[in-house]
């Protein structure tokens, strides 16, 4: 044990006094994110169980891994088929450099695609991670509370929501703005009322909605312009079954255009089974989603209108376009700005299921909403948890 | 009816009074630190607010607009400078008899209400109400509508924000943000949520 030797040889210099006190929460995070912990609770309520925040937090990272590797191999596999087809050119910054050197343009190569979405992703993943933990060890250092894990799966949720040609400032801008206001000013994770993510992607949509949606953003070349599947069902519906030239297998199976996270609902649903079965993600929230989704959209089906065709979008296909299976899997079940009760949290992910198509179907100034949907459900979140308490309260009193 | 229907949810979410015009502040971030209290407020504004907008709608359809008082025969006379100080005038007034008429009635309600119904009186967001529907020319029904649907609007951002803070309760804010700061940055994250009914044309 080498290395656990190693880290408590250099413990005490980062204990009070020591030559890097300053530095504690970035010792602890690691020591704790590679060993069990030492130390239980002192205070009286506690749950005793093997799985802890971090290793829970660890898990939720884990399972989106299928999704993050899948979704890289199709930024590639999206970009060299749009290149092959003469709808855009490689891009001729250092992106377009990094790819020539190690790979060509062939769709057909599973090597070439990754590497193309690598160098696209990794680049977004790694300035959205050194910023984001820039701003958790300020913190953590400043305010004397450890570096939390929540942290890891924030990063890499906002990164896997991002459209992949997004410029690298305007990520680290995203970033910040989700752990300092999202998260941090409250006090850290467990403290704050909406998805810290969540939150730093809508500030970039509203503050930088030209790199953020629309058609040219979501497939990594130059001078491309392709309607994605939803601007495809507010403009022009299903057509045979089809959005655009999308099947709803194709779809499912994530060869879309999107960001790297989303586009993938088989493995999103794959991961998010095992997360439930773990008890990790609640599957009450997701349940909620699924009854809001189905009951919003068969009632958009029945009502139906002449002009806007994304009234007829069944709901097998609202879930398998844009980012809905991705929000309702990783994102509506945080933990933390979700609602806490049982009924309570049926009830909030119905309100996500129900806004995240009302969002879609009746406002046209936005293309995807379960973003939105999933912040508004966040603001209602303690409300809803208030009833259910009162509710209890009153139904006991009644009971003597 | 249609168009009733959608003033109603327009006035509710895409023009929220406290999340998307900022109107009705000092109560609405005063008052909403536990959830019962903002419901009564908030159940208060609702009722204000509907009985008000359609009494100022009256006053400016036969008083107040230029050619109002046509049925007086005096069709040249335009009385809308008086708007503003009528305006809260009115509510001032409507507050006051729906207070008396509450506690000789219906002193449950009254009792619950509390301090709120005074309060009410300088409440921005009900004045704003007023205004609006005169801006926009409401007619009757339809500022009958719009004064619910601007009460309720309010009302729902009102509990949320208490219900917000009632969890926050067990934050770790940074010292100079305590209270009012960490509060208004609560609200605009909320009106970040809120901003998901921007561009919702009915």
């Amino acid at each position: 044990m080498g290395l656990r030797k190693f880290l408590d040889d250099i413990e005490p210099l980062f204990h009070k006094n020591g030559k890097y006190a300053a530095l504690f929460p970035l010792y602890e995070a690691l020591d704790t994110a590679l060993y069990k912990v030492n130390y239980t609770t002192k205070s009286t309520a506690h749950v005793r169980d093997g799985v802890d925040l971090k290793r829970m937090m660890i898990m939720v990272m884990l399972f989106v891994l299928p999704a993050f590797f899948f979704g890289m191999w199709n930024l590639g596999y999206q970009a060299n088929t749009a290149i092959a087809s003469g709808a855009g050119v490689m891009p001729s910054d250092w992106h377009g450099w990094l790819i020539g050197l190690f790979s060509s343009n062939n769709p057909e190569s599973l090597w070439d695609n990754f590497w193309y979405g690598a160098v696209f992703f990794l680049p977004i993943y790694i300035v959205t991670f050194v910023v984001g933990v820039f701003w958790e060890i300020l913190f953590a250092s400043i305010r004397g509370h450890e570096v939390n894990e929540g942290f890891f799966v924030t990063s890499i949720l906002f990164a896997l929501i991002c459209p992949p040609s997004l410029p690298l400032w305007a990520v680290a801008l995203g970033i910040s703005f989700g752990i300092v206001f999202g998260k941090e000013v409250f006090g850290g994770t467990g403290k704050n009322f909406l998805n810290p993510a969540l939150t730093g992607r809508a500030f970039l949509y509203f503050a930088y909605p030209a790199s953020m949606s629309g058609d040219a953003v979501w497939t990594a070349v130059d001078g491309f312009s392709g309607a994605t599947a939803l601007s495809h069902a507010f403009s022009t519906g299903l057509v045979d079954g089809k959005l655009g030239d999308l099947t709803w297998m194709q779809a499912f199976l994530g060869l879309q255009q999107g960001s790297v996270g989303e586009v993938s609902t088989l493995l999103i649903v794959l991961g998010g089974i095992v997360l439930m079965y773990m008890g990790i993600v609640q599957w009450r929230i997701v349940a909620g989603v699924m009854a809001g989704l189905v009951a919003t959209s068969l009632l958009f089906n029945v009502v139906g209108s002449d002009t806007n065709p994304m009234f007829a979008l069944p709901w097998y296909w609202h879930f398998v376009v844009g980012g809905l299976a991705f929000g309702t899997i990783f994102m509506a079940t945080d933990p933390v700005s979700a609602s806490m009760t049982n009924v309570g949290k049926l009830w909030f992910g119905a309100l996500v299921g129900v806004m995240a198509v009302l969002i879609r179907v009746i406002n046209p100034a936005f293309p995807e909403g379960i973003m939105l949907a999933i912040l508004f459900a966040n603001i209602f979140a303690p409300t809803i948890d208030y009833f259910v308490v009162q509710r209890n309260i009153k139904r006991r009193m009644a009971r003597g | 009816m249609e168009g009733l229907i959608s003033l109603l949810v327009k006035a509710i979410f895409v023009e929220n009074m406290a999340l998307a015009f900022f109107l009705g502040m000092c109560t609405f971030l005063a008052i909403s630190k536990k959830v019962s209290a903002a419901i009564g407020l908030g159940i208060a504004v609702i009722v204000v607010q509907t009985i008000t907008v359609p009494v100022n709608n009256l006053l400016y359809v036969y008083v107040l607009r230029e050619g109002a008082l046509a049925w007086a025969g005096l069709p040249d006379v335009d009385l809308s400078f008086l708007g503003l100080l009528s305006y809260i005038g009115v509510i001032a007034a409507i507050v006051q008899i729906m207070e008396m008429v509450l506690d000789r009635f219906f002193p449950a309600l009254y009792n619950a209400l509390g301090v709120f119904l005074p309060l009410i009186t300088v409440n921005c967001a009900i004045l704003g109400a007023s205004l609006f529907m005169v801006e926009r020319d409401y007619n009757f029904s339809e500022s009958v509508v719009y004064g619910i649907g601007a009460g309720v609007g309010w009302a729902l951002a009102i509990v949320a924000l208490a219900g917000i803070r009632e969890k926050l309760k067990y934050s770790d804010v940074p010292k100079g943000l305590e209270g009012l700061g960490i509060t208004f940055i609560t609200v605009g994250l909320m009106s970040l949520g809120f901003m998901s009914f921007s561009g919702v044309s009915l």
